[in-house]
């Protein structure tokens, strides 16, 4: 046998002894050596010494698992000392998923039945510990035997091994419940708290168990309420609150049995006032019954009353000095601002204090909740401390605080000026971080609030001229200057400073926001859209705009070469409707829910409205007016696109005008030169003339039987050509039993309705008329085969026919 | 319900652990660097309560110790809190000063007639 079995205070002393790690495996793998042997050879005297030093082993970190059978030997034996290292080890080394825990089984149960505390207080703990789902349901029994014992000692850890075993096997509540109404009668605060701890466990887990409990409720109240009543024991009190632990378990308990139940809600109500009046909140354990009771009466049915007392403690727990107080307060504050707005309403100034923390969670929480609170009363001091957070909050704050900001300002703005200023506000502090439909929205409300243009123009002015790196407030800007460019020179505002500013300068600034790399191509978008519409509002000569855009006709990003060689043949080829094009924009039409597309939409239609005009019904309107919503409607279905299907586009506004053959020259298909297509429409007559009358055309005739078309092309729609058929018949007989059948080409769609007779009664009686509707979406030459059969003069005649010479106006 | 149970020196070492619920070695060393570095890195300015996954911490430093608690949703977090002074004050009732081998000799030797007076305690901690 060898030697040298050192006691575990020595091999602690020894590792700690190890100046390195490696001294220290050193010790220790000797140490295991030492042990695997002793193992295998057996030493009775000595084993729980070895296996001790093998556990303080495994704490550090080595290998243990040689150590497993010897646990199992150990804990069989009749010896205290050994028995109780056994468990330990069993404890610290085997768990579910080794194979041998199984082997315990039987040991714990011998060692349940016999009568020694001790002993079976370490086979409980054990059991509690690493009781695998098949050990409980064995052992179930056996527990529950224990639970009813005379010792305290024994019956708490049975309740807690009992804990265990419910969460393990829920199934065995039925065995656990009966003792449970029996055991909450216990004077023992450990046993009284395991109890409650497995009667929680139970009513999560079982609907029936819930029913079941809340029979006990009013015992549950009598208890809690001796423990804050009486006086403490000192043996369970802490910082002069009684065993907050057990109070605060007993409270969530009675959260549980009272929620959705009136009755047990109105047996509570008493209660949870007394424990709320009577708990001295000034230390931690104090509050975190107060807390506990809080949370308890916020769900639970109870008295409105109650509700306002939990939320004035809340609100103190937010003027408390101790932080994480302020936090459990606030995240609390925040489930109830829904359910309770006005009671939580009172403590907003203090909420607003907590904006000012330097805890990120804190202050997180109070913007959450600040945002919550923000209502039509108080919007307007709210957006000032809010938009001072803004300020100095972390970044990754700010995103969260700019939306809320602007959401809360287009909930409650009280006035149109005020919701401009704020929304201004948030894009100079935190431009970079708001969301992308914020200039769409700035946009559409500037555009709709007519009376404060000449205001925003010189706001947003300002503030470009300070600083054009933040984007979504150039973008804005520079839309604002270009529409309202001659509000911002002409006169004064009596709302803002006045303020001197040269056309020099404006078209300067734009030409700055151009060229900085700064910004992003959509701004370079707009400003120059911007350049061109200062081109009419302002009265100096246009050279140097038309410097820019002839400059820019060779850019690199396609976009604004688009825009700026389409603006160049605005200013060469049509500087006659320059005028025209670059007017004033209708107010864009928000709807509803889909705001941000009608906004994309209308800045879409804007640019191509401002590239293709569209004359109304009735006749064209001279520069200078501004275009009437009548004017908007009859572009809205014609211009619901995509950006880059800008030139299809026209073609379908060619389309609808088209009719008049004079025009009869072909648009070219997709993309053509943006210079091109506007010739075409621009060529236009402004007036849609109705379309010219198509000739008809015999087809057939035979034995006096005449087949005659007509046609008819629809203004509205392009692709429809109605065709009538009339058979007439000059002849002296009857032609009956008439029957006309039509094919066309395959890229036709051809629609046959129900002709009016089958008879052609003789000698010019009434004709025979069958209409045809053709769709002709490819613009195909149209070609017919008619076939016909048909008795005359006691003949069934058939004939099979093509009509290929059919007008040109009929398809083109 | 406490789902992890962490002592672990200002340096980062874990030096003790207990968990609750099985998890997965290798995880659980991952779990503990991302805990201890979002404690370590609090200053006393900062609550002791933060968010981590669907857990939440709550931590509490004891000089060169912090003890860190990870419970689930429904746990009220300031009984936790108390929760983790009343576990200190029960080993430092014991021990003159709770030092890092303490818990060491505390779960290997197991006087008798202490265990009597720490199970009364550590009831609470096992209800748990």
């Amino acid at each position: 046998m060898v030697a040298s079995s050192l006691k575990l205070q020595e091999l602690i002393q020894e590792i700690r002894e190890a100046k390195t790690q490696a001294q220290e495996r050193e010790v220790i793998q000797k140490e295991c050596a030492h042990i695997r042997a002793s193992f295998r050879d057996g030493d009775p005297l000595h084993s729980h010494r070895q296996l001790a030093k093998l556990l303080y082993a495994h704490m550090l970190g080595y290998p243990a698992h040689f150590g497993q059978m010897e646990c199992l030997k150990l804990i069989a034996s009749p010896r205290f000392t050994d028995k109780r290292v056994g468990y330990l080890g069993a404890m610290l080394l085997l768990d579910e998923r080794q194979d041998a825990h199984l082997l315990i089984t039987n040991s714990i149960k011998n060692d349940l039945s016999q009568g020694i505390e001790a002993v079976q207080g370490l086979a409980l703990c054990t059991l509690s510990t690493m009781g695998s789902a098949e050990m409980c349901r064995d052992l179930a029994p056996e527990v529950e035997k224990l639970l009813l014992q005379p010792s305290a000692y024994v019956r708490k850890k049975a309740v807690l091994t009992a804990v265990h075993m419910i969460r393990k096997v829920p199934e065995l509540s039925d065995i656990f419940l009966p003792p449970c109404a029996q055991l909450l009668h216990e004077r023992h605060h450990g046993i009284l708290l395991g109890t409650v701890t497995l009667i929680t466990e139970l009513c999560e887990r079982s609907p029936a168990a819930l029913k079941h409990f809340r029979k006990v409720v009013p015992q549950l109240v009598h208890t809690l309420r001796t423990l804050v009543m009486t006086g403490c024991s000192t043996e369970h009190s802490v910082s002069g609150v009684s065993d907050p632990f057990l109070q605060v378990q007993i409270l969530r308990l009675l959260r549980i049995l009272g929620r959705n139940h009136e009755e047990s809600s109105e047996t509570m109500n008493d209660l949870l006032a007394q424990v709320a009046t009577n708990t001295d909140a000034s230390r931690n354990a104090g509050s975190a019954v107060l807390f506990e009771t809080v949370l308890t009466i916020m769900d639970i049915r109870s008295a409105a009353g109650l509700r306002v007392l939990a939320v004035n403690i809340l609100g103190r727990f937010l003027l408390n000095s101790d932080r994480n107080i302020r936090y459990v307060a606030l995240t609390s504050l925040l489930k109830l601002v829904q359910s309770d707005h006005s009671a939580v309403q009172r403590h907003r100034p203090t909420v607003v204090e907590c904006l000012r923390e330097p805890d990120a969670s804190l202050s997180r929480r109070a913007l959450e909740l600040s945002l919550a609170l923000v209502n039509s009363s108080n919007v307007r001091t709210m957006t000032q401390e809010l938009q001072g957070f803004l300020e100095s909050c972390p970044p990754d704050l700010r995103a969260d605080c700019a939306s809320g900001i602007l959401l809360a300002a287009e909930r409650f703005a009280p006035t149109k000026r005020w919701h401009i200023d704020t929304i201004l506000r948030v894009l100079t502090t935190a431009g970079t971080y708001v969301r992308d439909d914020a200039v769409a929205n700035l946009i559409q409300l500037i555009g709709g609030a007519q009376e404060l243009h000449a205001y925003s123009v010189r706001r947003l002015y300002s503030a470009l001229a300070e600083d054009i790196s933040q984007q979504p407030l150039v973008q804005v800007a520079a839309w604002c200057i270009g529409e309202y460019g001659d509000l911002l020179l002409e006169g004064t505002c009596e709302e803002t400073e006045p303020l001197q500013v040269e056309e020099d300068v404006v078209l300067a600034l734009l030409e700055r926001v151009l060229q900085s790399h700064m910004s992003l191509p959509a701004t370079r978008g707009y400003a120059l859209t911007a350049l061109m519409k200062l081109s009419t509002r302002l009265h100096g000569d246009n050279n140097r705009i038309c410097q820019v855009m002839s400059i820019y006709g060779s850019c690199q990003d396609v976009e604004l070469q688009q825009r700026a060689v389409e603006y160049n043949a605005l200013f060469r080829k049509y500087d006659h409707l320059r005028a025209a094009v670059l007017e004033k924009m209708p107010l864009v039409e928000r709807g509803g829910p889909q705001v941000n597309e009608a906004a994309k939409e209308s800045k879409e239609v804007a640019q191509l409205s401002e590239a293709a005009p569209v004359p109304t019904e009735t006749q064209v309107r001279g520069p200078g007016y501004p275009w009437g919503k009548s004017m908007v409607q009859l572009p809205y279905p014609a211009l619901t696109l995509l950006p880059s299907l800008q030139a299809s586009k026209l073609l379908d506004l060619l389309d609808l005008l088209d009719g008049p053959s004079e025009n009869a020259q072909h648009p070219p298909p997709l993309d053509p030169t943006p210079g091109d297509t506007l010739i075409h429409l621009l060529d236009l007559p402004c007036t849609p003339l109705p379309s010219a009358p198509i000739p008809n055309l015999k087809v057939f005739e035979r034995e006096g039987l005449q087949l005659t078309l007509s046609f008819v092309r629809p203004p509205g729609t392009p692709t429809l050509l109605l065709i009538t058929v009339t058979a007439t018949n000059t002849s002296g007989g009857d032609v009956t039993h008439f029957i006309c059948q039509v094919a066309v080409p395959k890229s036709f769609q051809l629609q046959l309705q129900a002709p009016s007779g089958d008879t052609v009664p003789a000698q010019g009686g009434l004709p025979m008329t069958q209409l045809l509707r053709i769709l002709n979406p490819n613009k195909a030459p149209l070609r017919l085969k008619l076939r016909l059969t048909y008795d005359h003069f006691g003949q069934s005649v058939q004939e099979i026919f093509e009509v290929n010479n059919l007008p040109v106006e009929t398809w083109q | 319900m406490i789902k992890f149970f962490l002592m672990v020196n200002k340096q980062g070492q874990t030096r003790l652990s207990k968990y609750y619920e099985h998890v997965e070695i290798n995880k659980r060393t991952l779990l503990e660097t991302e805990v201890i570095k979002s404690c370590l890195s609090r200053s006393n300015e900062q609550c002791s309560f933060i968010e981590y996954k669907d857990f939440k911490l709550i931590y509490r430093q004891y000089a060169a110790l912090f003890i860190v608690v990870g419970v689930n949703d429904t746990e009220n977090e300031m009984a936790i809190y108390e929760f983790i002074h009343n576990f200190v004050e029960v080993l430092d009732d014991y021990f003159s000063r709770v030092g890092l081998h303490v818990l060491q000799l505390l779960l290997i030797e197991q006087p008798l007639p202490a265990a009597s007076r720490l199970a009364a305690r550590a009831g609470t901690v096992s209800a748990k």
